[in-house]
């Protein structure tokens, strides 16, 4: 009988250290399906980011670099440059990407260094326990926001696709979710066009990816896609931005 | 054959890296330095090599740890402000065990300070800088001729140890013109020529290096030890590789040292501006010499254990263009019998050679401690 399901070579047969419902599973899944798919996994570097991530390379089975807390696509940058020919990817949380590494993320994606960034969006900071993110939404009770994020005082959740999708040297930007396993699909259908578009040589591609962390939205797995859905999506409309 | 060339201090260690080999260079721009870059900007395309302006300093360095991770020679440079900036990314290119040179052609501090030449980042090169348990070696040129040698020596012992180099000048270095000798090969290959070697292909002795896992299990360059255990077991292997360097890699130069009553210690520019004041002395026959570090760290230790053994009277005077950070690893070298005094100056003044002879002369028939020593100008 032929197997249909299987999982992915580059992924390791190892139990993950994410919590029950965490997105980070899915997403790293759907790097790996993508990367057996073109494969690519003699090829591939990824960059793995400071977060709950930060180990991503224990169960990812291809060459891996640590990059210091949102510096990855600096170092993704340096590799790149060097070993053109392998396929580079920075996987990286949105205190990693859009608040300690804001400075390099736009100036990476100003270059148009050919690279594929992996953006996972989950509106806090996992690791240290649930601090306001960039993205947190209004309103949304974290750590460091005991009484909900305002504006007034905290600013307002960070677009930070929109914000690069201005930028000449950036090639495609695409917000995708993974709250549904429809959703799931297509944000495997756009991480895998980033690949592409690196393996074209086009330049700069990010796929943002909307994940749920259950942990510190203090909600079941299933309410935290549920409110991935409803709320979430709100303020960060899915779609291609660039 | 030999080449005689007429050079900047900091075009030398430019030229320096491009010859040994280094095909990557990452920084951004801060005076007294600003001529590395910009040669590197020119000359890097040349030979094939990456050339990138970033857009900070922690960019930099972690573009030369992704550089340095693929098992490219990579350098950085920098002063004094930006050398503060490089901490993280050099305390991770130690933890990741990875080699790296970075260049720091030091300014006056604290602060902004301002641009005058200094050498007040002693403590921060060579006691760790960023944080965890780790060390750069330290090397300390005094010349511009230096400067190129003691660059190429850089990448070698980096990849020896797979740690980070730290070349360590000022910016009365970086900046002054003197004719060097270099091997005379690397002016007059055509520089086409020498893109094709090395473009783009990683050592190969670099097993570690990250190259795509093509038949081989993945490679992995990270610094973080997560399970029980690892983390100590990282430390505790590092802290055998300083041991091992501190065993064979101090470099120092001595001069007069044999019938000296005062033992002037001394690196970099510092070092040559005491070399014309132990003339002026010597020629009053008062018997001075020099004991100047190439190695920082580490620390040339054995060399003052030696002019211990000897029995030698001494004392010891260091100078430098700071207000007392090398003279702490002097006083531990020496230990509590001998007299170590001190005569620095630093945010726009230099110890002259006047004011170093001075100092030898009052010292000369101190008999009791006193410290520190404050020449008078
Ligand atoms: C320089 C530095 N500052 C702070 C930290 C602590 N830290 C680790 S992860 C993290 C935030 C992670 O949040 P995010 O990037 O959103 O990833 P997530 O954990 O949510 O996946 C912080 C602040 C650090 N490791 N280094
Ligand atoms: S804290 Fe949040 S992001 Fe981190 S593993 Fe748990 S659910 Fe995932």
């Amino acid at each position: 009988m032929d197997k249909i399901f299987t999982k992915p070579k580059s992924l390791r047969d190892i139990p993950t250290h994410y919590c029950p419902g965490c997105g980070h599973g899915v997403a790293h899944r759907l790097v790996c399906e993508v990367v057996d798919e073109l494969d690519i996994r003699e090829k591939v570097i990824g960059v793995t980011p400071i977060g709950c991530a930060v180990i991503a390379y224990d169960y990812w089975e291809f060459d891996c670099c640590e990059a210091a807390h949102g510096r990855a696509l600096a170092v993704a940058t340096g590799i790149k440059r060097m070993r053109p020919h392998n396929l580079v990817f920075t996987y990286q949380g949105d205190g990693d990407l859009a608040a300690i590494g804001t400075a390099e993320t736009i100036h990476a994606a100003n270059r148009g260094e050919n690279l594929t960034v992996i953006f996972i969006n989950n509106a806090v900071y996992g690791m240290t326990g649930g601090q306001m993110a960039p993205t947190t939404l209004l309103e949304q009770k974290t750590a460091t926001t005991p009484l909900g994020r305002c504006a007034k005082l905290e600013g307002y959740p960070l677009k930070i696709s929109e914000l690069l999708s201005c930028l000449p040297g950036v090639y495609s930007i695409e917000r995708v979710s993974t709250d549904s396993p429809a959703k799931v699909l297509s944000a495997k259908k756009a991480i895998k066009q980033a690949f592409i578009n690196q393996m074209e040589g086009k330049g700069f591609s990010l796929v943002e990816i909307l994940s749920a962390c259950p942990t510190y939205l203090g909600l079941k797995p299933i309410d935290s896609v549920k409110w991935m859905a409803e709320t979430m999506t709100k303020e960060f409309p899915l779609g291609k931005i660039k | 054959m030999s080449e005689k060339i007429l050079i900047t201090g900091n075009e030398a260690i430019a030229e320096a890296a491009i010859q040994a080999g280094a095909r990557f260079y990452a920084g951004y721009p801060i005076t007294p330095q600003n001529e590395i870059p910009a040669y590197m900007a020119k000359r890097m395309p040349e030979v094939g090599g990456v050339f990138i302006q970033s857009e900070s300093e922690l960019a930099a360095i972690s573009m030369v740890m992704g550089a340095a991770a693929c098992g490219f020679r990579a350098l950085t440079s920098s002063s004094s402000p930006g050398i503060s900036l490089k901490q993280e990314g050099i305390s991770y290119i130690a933890g990741a065990e990875l080699p790296a040179v970075i260049v720091n052609i030091m300014r006056a501090g604290p602060g902004l300070g301002n641009i005058w030449p200094a050498q007040s980042d002693y403590f921060q090169a060579t006691k760790g800088g960023g944080h965890g348990d780790y060390h750069n070696i330290v090397l300390a040129p005094a010349s511009v001729q230096e400067a190129f040698d003691l660059t190429q020596f850089a990448f070698e012992l980096a990849d020896k140890y797979r740690n980070p180099v730290m070349v360590l000048g000022d910016g009365l270095l970086g900046q002054m013109m003197e004719p060097i000798l270099v091997p005379r090969s690397s002016f007059l290959v055509p520089r086409e020529e020498s893109k094709q070697s090395t473009k783009h292909e990683a050592q190969s002795t670099k097993t570690w290096a990250l190259t795509g896992c093509k038949d081989r299990k993945p490679n992995l360059v990270a610094s973080f030890r997560m399970r029980e255990g690892d983390l100590e077991k990282l430390n505790q292997h590092l802290q055998e590789k300083y041991q091992e360097i501190e065993g064979k890699e101090q470099g120092f130069e001595a001069l007069d040292i044999a019938d000296a009553n005062t033992i002037i210690v001394a690196y970099g520019t510092m070092a040559r501006i005491a070399k014309g004041a132990i003339k002026t002395l010597r020629a009053k026959n008062i018997k001075v010499g020099l004991i100047r570090p190439i190695t920082l760290w580490p620390f040339p230790k054995d060399i003052f254990d030696r002019v211990k053994g000897q029995g030698l009277r001494v004392k010891f005077l260091a100078v430098e263009m700071s207000y007392g950070q090398m003279v702490e690893d002097v006083r531990l070298a020496v230990g509590s019998e001998y007299m170590v005094e001190f005569l620095g100056r630093s945010g726009g003044g230099i110890p002259s050679e006047e004011e170093i002879a001075y100092s030898v002369e009052r010292i000369a028939d101190r008999k009791t401690k006193r410290y520190p020593l404050n020449a008078k100008r």
